[in-house]
């Protein structure tokens, strides 16, 4: 899939040529420059290594820092490869815009690492009913219920759905529709939500 | 520019007249009836702003036959062809709600 590296910048409204009001999720897709290039014979796969955003010379590892120079682009905040770009049309260093990728009415996966819920219980975390409010219940409003039966297998089986840590972790939007693209300040419209917090990285796939 | 504030620019409506919570507005507003369209007005009291930018929105209480009818419009919706400021009022509040528990000569008094 060919996409972009990108960042969410907000929510906000638009109106269609109908007049509706449409939630989109603003992204700041790119410029992204091209850092490297996987090629069949070398690495066994085709494949574009695109950067987005900018680190501070300091903070980039000996390594890193030879990896940009051999792309000849200043340090990139993140990095990620797509396969879907015809690798011959591209070198090294050649910087990929919104509209080259995108076009309005394409649909779009965004992915990227979903807000930190913290330690949450069953309820929020995996849809669970609760328990009864009512027929002399107490303290079983929000309770998981049973966790499996008795003597046998006199264990809870592994991957059972409990409380835990939730979000913070990479997750997927797909099917998005793209509302509008602005060139000239490098954002795409995406149309409902998206994974991650304002400013936060994400991917965008085609 | 704040970004989103540039997203928002381009469907922005300029030619808004300044009106208030308390003031009675006409809102011409379209309605699309299968290929056809015409002008439906809704003339009442606006008893709440809230939002900003693209996402502002007003509410709009009348009385229809003797039924309270409130609407809530998204204030530059392309669909609103006009809005007339028909009388302006002199409340104390923001938000109006109280309204809806009065009677209307009550109405009157509180808003003029």
């Amino acid at each position: 899939m060919s996409g972009l590296l990108g960042k969410k910048l907000g929510m906000t409204n638009v109106f269609d040529d109908k007049g509706n009001s449409i939630s989109v999720t603003v992204i700041e897709a790119g410029p992204c420059p091209v850092t490297a290039i996987k090629t069949k014979d070398r690495d066994g796969y085709e494949a574009l290594q695109l950067g987005y955003g900018q680190k501070p010379e300091r903070v980039v590892t000996k390594a890193l820092k030879g990896h940009y120079a051999k792309a000849g682009v200043k340090p990139s905040e993140v990095l990620c490869e797509f396969d879907g770009f015809d690798i011959a049309s591209y070198k090294l260093g050649d910087v990929i815009n919104v509209d080259k990728v995108f076009a309005v009415g394409d649909k779009v996966s965004v992915t990227g690492t979903s807000k930190g819920k913290g330690f949450q219980g069953v309820v929020k975390r995996h849809h669970f009913g609760g328990g009864l409010v009512t027929h002399g219940q107490s303290d079983r409003l929000r309770a998981p219920g049973s966790v499996g039966s008795s003597s046998y297998p006199s264990r809870s089986f592994k991957g059972l759905r409990m409380a835990g840590r939730m979000g913070g972790k990479r997750s997927t939007m797909k099917n998005l529709k793209v509302v509008r693209l602005i060139p000239d300040s490098n954002l795409i419209l995406v149309e409902g939500s998206i994974p991650g917090p304002t400013n936060g990285y994400v991917q965008i796939w085609k | 520019m704040n970004k989103i504030a540039l997203v928002e620019a381009a469907h922005l409506k300029t030619d808004l007249p300044r009106f208030r919570p308390g003031d009675t507005i006409n809102v011409h507003f379209r309605v699309i009836e299968g290929d056809k369209e015409r002008i439906q007005d809704f003339e009442g009291i606006v008893i709440s702003r809230r939002g900003a930018g693209l996402k502002e929105t007003f509410t709009v209480r009348k009385i229809s036959n003797g039924v309270g009818v409130e609407r809530v419009f998204p204030i530059h919706s392309p669909r609103i062809a006009k809005i007339e400021l028909v009388r302006e009022g002199k409340v104390r509040r923001a938000k109006l709600f109280y309204l809806r528990d009065l009677a209307s000569k009550a109405v009157r008094q509180k808003t003029t």
